[in-house]
Formats: C-alpha cells, structure tokens, sequence
C-alpha cells in the first residue's frame, strides 16, 4: 500500500504519495497546471512556493518542483511576482558605481533584515550580493548571484521593495560584456571568417561524396 | 535514501575506481556503433512509429504520438473566427519565447521591423533554459569550422543538409561573440581565453559553458535584452493555427488566451515558428528532459499550413537523465559530467564504454547494458548505470563540482545525495527532436515563402542525431538568421484578403483518409492531471 500524506493546496486537504514533489502531487490531486509550472527541473523559477507545516509556525518557501512533499504541508503559490525590472541599452551604459543608483536605487534602502538571504529557494546570500551591488562590486555580486532562477521569493519578503533577481542580472550583464577580460580568440576567428578565409574549405568539404567523409570522419584525429 | 542493493553495488564502483582512473576506454568501431543503434536505439522500434497518411509527408513514418497529432483536426475546425478583427499587428509574428524566437526577435529590432512575440507560457519558458553543459564553436588555434562540420557531420549519421550545417559551424564564432557582446558570462581565464571542454563526438575541445547553467545565463540574457527594447511578448498566449491568405503565404495565427480562453488575432507580415520540441508527448513512454510546453505545436500548424517535415522520425534520448531518486526521473544530468571525467560505470564496476561517445550511440549501449547484458543497477522505476562522479573531484581537485556543475549538485542534494562522495544513478531520457520543419538555407519553408522557422522546430540541421553544445548554438544562429530575414522580408511582402481554408482543407483530407482521433491539435500542453508525471 503507497505511503500516503496530507497536504494542503491554498488550504484545502488533498491525500497523496509521500514521494512525490510538491508539482507532481498538485497534479497527482488534479489540476491542470498553466501557471507556477515551467521548466520542471529547477531552472526557471516559475513554481516559487510558500508553504508551513502544520503546527509550526515558520514560512518556509522552495520551489515547487524541486521540493518533496511532507505530512501537514500548508502550500500557496507564488507563480508570479511583481518585480519591477527597469530598462536599458546595455551598448550605452557603463559599470559605474552611479548605474546601480540611477537604475535601482531602492537597494540603498537595504535595512539588513536577510529576509530574503533565509527566504532564496536557491540558498544563495542574496543581502550579500546586494551589499557588493550597493559598492560597484559588480563582478562579485555576478558571481555570488550567478544561480538565480529568478522565482521571485526574495522580492517578497523584502521590506524595502527591492527586485534583487534585477540587480543581479544587471550586475552579471555588466560583467560578462564589460568587466571580464575580451576573448581575443574569439574577435580574431570571426575576423577570419568574415574576410572568408574558411570559405574554399567549406565548399570543399560540402562537396565530398558521402563515402570519403565517412573515411574522413572515421580517422580524424580526438584532441587529448 | 540509497537501496541496499545500490550501496553494495557503490562498492564495487569503488573498487574499480582508481584502476579505471588511470585508462581511457576504447571508442567503438563504425561497424560497432550501427549494430548497436539498430538493436537498441529507440528510433529503430517499430512499434513506436505510425504511418502519416496525409499531408506533404505522406506515407512516411513518425513517432506515432506526433502520427496522432497531425491525424487531429484544428481546435478552429468549425468555430467561426473573424480574421478581419485584429488584436496583434506587425512585421514579424514570433511563436514561442525560447532562445530561438528572443533571438530572432532582437534581430529584426535591430533591423527596424516591428516584432509582437507570442508564447503559451513565459518568456523563457523553454527547453533553452534548461540546457546545462554549453555550446558549441571553433574558435580556438587548433580548430576550424570545417573540423567542426566533420564532427557534426559525421556524429549526425551523415545525414545534414549541408547548407544547413555550413551556416552552423561558420556562424558560431559569431554567435559567441553576440552573446558576449550582450553581456553573457562565459568561463574563461584571467586573459580572456575562453574555457572550453570536450563533448560527446568532437574532436576538438570547443565546449564553451556558463557553469552548467549555460543555456540559462543565455536565456536570461535574451530576455532581458527583448524587454530592454521593449518588444510586445503576449504571454500565456498560444498560437492554435496559422493563418494564410488568398495568394498562399502566411498572414499571421491565431492565437487563444490560455487563462480566458479569448481567441485573438494576430496579423503579420511574416511568421517565425520558434516553438521547440516535443519531449512532452513522451514518446515511447520515456521520460523527458524538456520543459512543460515541449509539444511540438509549431511542427503542427505547419504542417497543416503546407509545410513539410524532415526527418521527424529521429529522436534523440539523452544518455544521462535522472534514474534515481524519483523525484527528478527523467530529468537532465549535463553531459559536462561526462566531459569533467566522469565514467560510465554497470552494477559490477565495470566501466563498460567509453563516456564520451555521441548521445545516440551512448543511449544505446546504456540500453544495451542494462536489458540485454543484465549489468543494470535494479531502481524502483527500473535500471540504472553508475556515472561515477567522484572521479571529478579526483581528477580536478576537490571543489570542481561545486564551481563547474553547481546545479547538478544542489539538485541532487535536495534528495541528500552528495556526487562529490557517490556515484549517480542515470539512464536515457527523451531530450530533443532532431526533425521538424524542413527549411532553406536562408531560414524560409519549403513551401511558403514568407514563413520562416528557427531552433529546435527545425529539421535538417544536425542530421539523424545532435551533438551536445550545437543546439544552443543553433537556436542563436538560426534564430538571428531568421529575425533577419523576416524584417528585410516584411518590407516586400504585400498581404492578400485572410483566410482558415487550409484548416477547413485539412479536416476533409482528414474524413477522406477516415481519420477519427477523438483529439485536437496543437496539444498546447500535456495532461497530468490526476497522474504521476514527473
């Protein structure tokens, strides 16, 4: 006989497999999920969730589909949050210390709660990466936002209305397209592209009877 | 919570291991590798395949849950539709929100035209988000585009059309460099040197990757960059069909609001179908990789439309989906694992082939070993092989799976699973559609002229099978190449009076045929409801 829990979706009891995730049972009890469901594997953000066990008193929130089941799980939702992205031209602007004050200055008001540090269904140190943002430490707060699925929960638990999935992503715009250090290879091998330095070798090689790229394809040589 | 019986095999893994850290398994033979595909690869049972009976395509084979699909009348067969009330007006009409159709979008912003994006779900709601282990292009001292369409070649059973596969290979420097250019954050050294890894079937190291958040850190990007520029995307929205006009191009679709099931009218001058695959129709009853819209909608409205397929009776399962724990069946373990060191490992501690063989070839002998050979490791939902993680830390130094595969790691140890400390459980999961609409080299239909298509709804591209790292790859080079396109495009195309007949066409080709599905398409999403699906 399977192992079966009590859950409650927006409060209403549902009984289902203790092995299934939070996703797996709403579907398991019977909804047709449009909203709050994406990628199903962890990267998207779209099933950011809150929920409480019964008889105790702390929030804890996850993403749906990443998260399993327990006896007296309280679950709500979070499929959208009104973050508030603001817009740019990345070709214009520049990774100044002014940029983050011009675009998002509610992270000054930042009162070091860590709310949304406890509340990352990520576990990443998201005041921290504010705290970088706030000082133009845009590569460090790059790096320590790096695996934000942008789900929203931090934002909604954040005092001073601050979208830190936002500055996060400026932060690592910034640094990917002006901080890291130019991949010459890169600029070089487009160049030779462009002046059609591969051109006869293409068609050469587009040219060749099926039999002689199987030979070709057999034989090459595998970098080490 | 590990079985007894997964434990007791732990140990014979062990065992093996640093023997096994000091070889190189032997690659297999051409003769090898067919015998194998043919015995075991998914694509040559029968019994997963149906005949198409109408349509461009006609008398050939396709998997038979996308057989029944194309079998199904429209969601508008018989319910009226004003064409002449126009909700949405544009140059261009993009169909999805995946890396394909962002890209394509930018695009023709930057090329002027006025660009409405549709998407059933989010934006970035996509297979592109979920692509882990990186993307594909020969730009270092000892590569070229050419080395690079040998391998795509020769790993796609020979199978590409070649004009497809030259834009490929000779774009992606390019596509690397727009990227960068709109801010991604590749891995690299201190001078700039991109960090660049091995895939299953390249012969060069040209793997660039985000971590293993690759395809994510680009979609995020593109999306940012479509907001930025402050593109109508209608979210939540699907296109149902598509629709002509009396000179036969393509005016635009109809779309239907998923939340108030309000059909809408969209008009425009040109039409990129950017809808991706197909995980989600689970062929063969496989798990998926794929996100929850994977349902090949796009390859049905176009085909309805007019336009033929190609090689949609080719899949690909990727080696390494999740065996165990449950809660993540079917979902993706980045072949960068692999790449990283990690061996393919049976119950006995054997490593039984070579980890880096291309996808199709690997599923098989996975396959292979687990029904045949009886060297599975017995789970609850079935077999799994070992990919022997630890090695990683052993090779590279302790700490380089946390730095290079992060989300592998946090998705495993939210089930208190430590890869830095045991070996995973992982089999074949259905992951991408290497068939779809068949398209020029310049990114229109066959067919109609003024339709274009880009990223995996596209057939042609990789062949009969797809090397890692090249998809992302060409959902940024035909996507650009398609945004393009459409907005030079726009400016010639003059649109004739609106019409569905082609859905009214189809539907008595359908009752000639006496074709009674009981279904509807485009599936729009799967049904879960009231299941296990994972």
């Amino acid at each position: 006989m399977e192992n079966l829990v009590n859950v409650y979706f927006y409060g209403k009891r549902y009984q289902v497999p203790a092995d299934l995730t939070i996703m797996n049972a709403m579907e398991y009890a019977g909804y047709k999920l449009v909203r709050g469901c994406g990628c199903r594997h962890g990267f998207c953000g779209a099933c950011a969730t809150i929920y409480r066990i019964k008889g105790k008193n702390e929030l804890k929130t996850c993403l749906a589909c990443q998260t399993q089941v327990q006896e007296g799980m309280y679950v709500a939702s979070l499929p959208y949050f009104p973050t508030d992205k603001r817009t740019y031209d990345i070709q214009e602007i520049r990774p100044t210390e002014q940029i983050m004050m011009e675009l998002y200055p509610e992270i000054y008001s930042c009162i070091g709660c860590n709310a949304c540090t406890k509340a990352c269904t990520q576990g990443l140190k998201v005041m921290q990466y504010i705290a970088y943002a706030q000082r133009g430490e845009f590569e460090k707060c790059a790096e320590a936002s790096f695996d934000c699925v942008g789900c929203g929960v931090c934002s909604s638990r954040c005092p001073a209305g601050i979208s830190h999935p936002m500055v996060g992503l400026l932060a690592r715009r910034l640094t990917g397209k002006y901080i890291a250090p130019e991949s010459e290879h890169v600029n070089k091998r487009v160049k030779e592209i462009n002046h059609g330095e591969y051109d006869d070798l293409i068609e050469q090689i587009m040219q060749k009877p099926i039999t002689e790229m199987q030979e070709l394809y057999n034989t090459r040589e595998i970098e080490k | 919570m590990l079985t007894a019986e997964m434990l007791e095999s732990i140990k014979k893994v062990e065992a093996t291991r640093s023997e096994r850290m000091g070889m190189e398994p032997r690659r297999m033979t051409a003769e090898e590798k067919d015998t194998l595909l043919k015995q075991f690869h998914p694509d040559y049972r029968q019994d997963g395949f149906a005949e198409i009976k109408v349509g461009p395509n006609k008398g050939e084979k396709a998997p038979t849950e996308l057989a029944n699909l194309l079998h199904s009348n429209s969601r508008l067969h018989g319910v009226p539709i004003d064409l002449n009330k126009v909700d949405y007006e544009s140059d261009v009409l993009v169909i999805g929100g995946g890396g394909a159709g962002s890209s394509a979008a930018i695009e023709a912003d930057e090329a002027g035209a006025s660009v409405v994006m549709v998407t059933k779900l989010r934006i970035g709601d996509a297979n592109t988000m979920m692509a882990e282990g990186g993307i594909q292009a020969a730009d270092k001292e000892n590569d070229s585009p050419v080395q690079h369409y040998l391998d795509a070649f020769g790993g796609g059973h020979f199978a590409a059309r070649p004009e497809l596969l030259k834009r490929l290979v000779m774009e992606a420097p390019d596509a690397i460099r727009w990227l960068n250019d709109l801010g991604v954050m590749f891995d690299k050294d201190e001078s700039g040197t991109m960090v660049t890894t091995h895939g299953g079937g390249t012969s060069r190291k040209r793997m660039h990757a985000c971590k293993d958040y690759s395809g994510a850190e680009i979609m995020r990007t593109l999306r940012d960059e479509v907001i930025n520029r402050k593109i109508p995307v209608i979210e939540f929205t699907a296109a149902i069909e598509l629709i002509k006009d009396d000179r036969g191009q393509v005016a635009g679709a109809v779309l239907q609001n998923l939340e108030t099931n309000e059909y809408l009218v969209a008009r425009a001058k040109t039409v990129i179908i950017a809808t991706g695959g197909a995980g989600r129709l689970h062929y063969q009853g496989f798990p998926t990789s794929n996100h929850y819209g994977a349902t090949a909608d796009g390859l049905v409205m176009g085909y309805r439309a007019g336009a033929p397929l190609l090689y949609q009776d080719t899949i690909q399962y990727h080696p390494t989906g999740v065996a165990y724990p449950s809660q993540i069946f079917g979902a993706l373990v980045t072949e960068k694992v692999r790449s990283l060191g990690a061996m393919l490992v049976n119950v006995d501690g054997e490593a039984f082939m070579h980890p880096l063989e291309t996808r199709d070839v690997s599923a098989a002998s996975i396959i292979r070993e687990c029904r045949e050979r009886g060297k599975g490791v017995p789970t609850p939902g079935g077999y799994g092989i070992w990919l022997d993680t630890p090695m990683i830390e052993m090779l590279h130094g302790e700490g380089t799976i946390e730095a290079r595969i992060p989300a592998m790691l946090r998705m495993y140890l939210n089930y208190g699973i430590d890869m830095r400390k045991v070996p995973i459980l992982i089999y074949p999961t259905l992951h991408y559609q290497n068939g779809g609409l068949e398209i020029g080299g310049e990114g229109y239909t066959k067919v109609i002229d003024n339709l274009l298509v880009a990223g995996e709804a596209v057939g042609g591209i990789h062949g009969r099978n797809r090397l890692m790292g090249n998809s992302l790859l060409d959902i940024i080079v035909f996507g650009r190449n398609a945004g393009k396109a459409a907005a030079k495009k726009a400016k010639e195309v003059e649109l004739g009076t609106p019409t569905l007949q082609h859905v009214e066409d189809y539907a008595k080709a359908l009752a000639d045929a006496g074709l009674e599905t009981g279904c509807v398409s485009p599936q729009i999403l799967p049904d879960y409801a009231g299941g296990r699906h994972m």
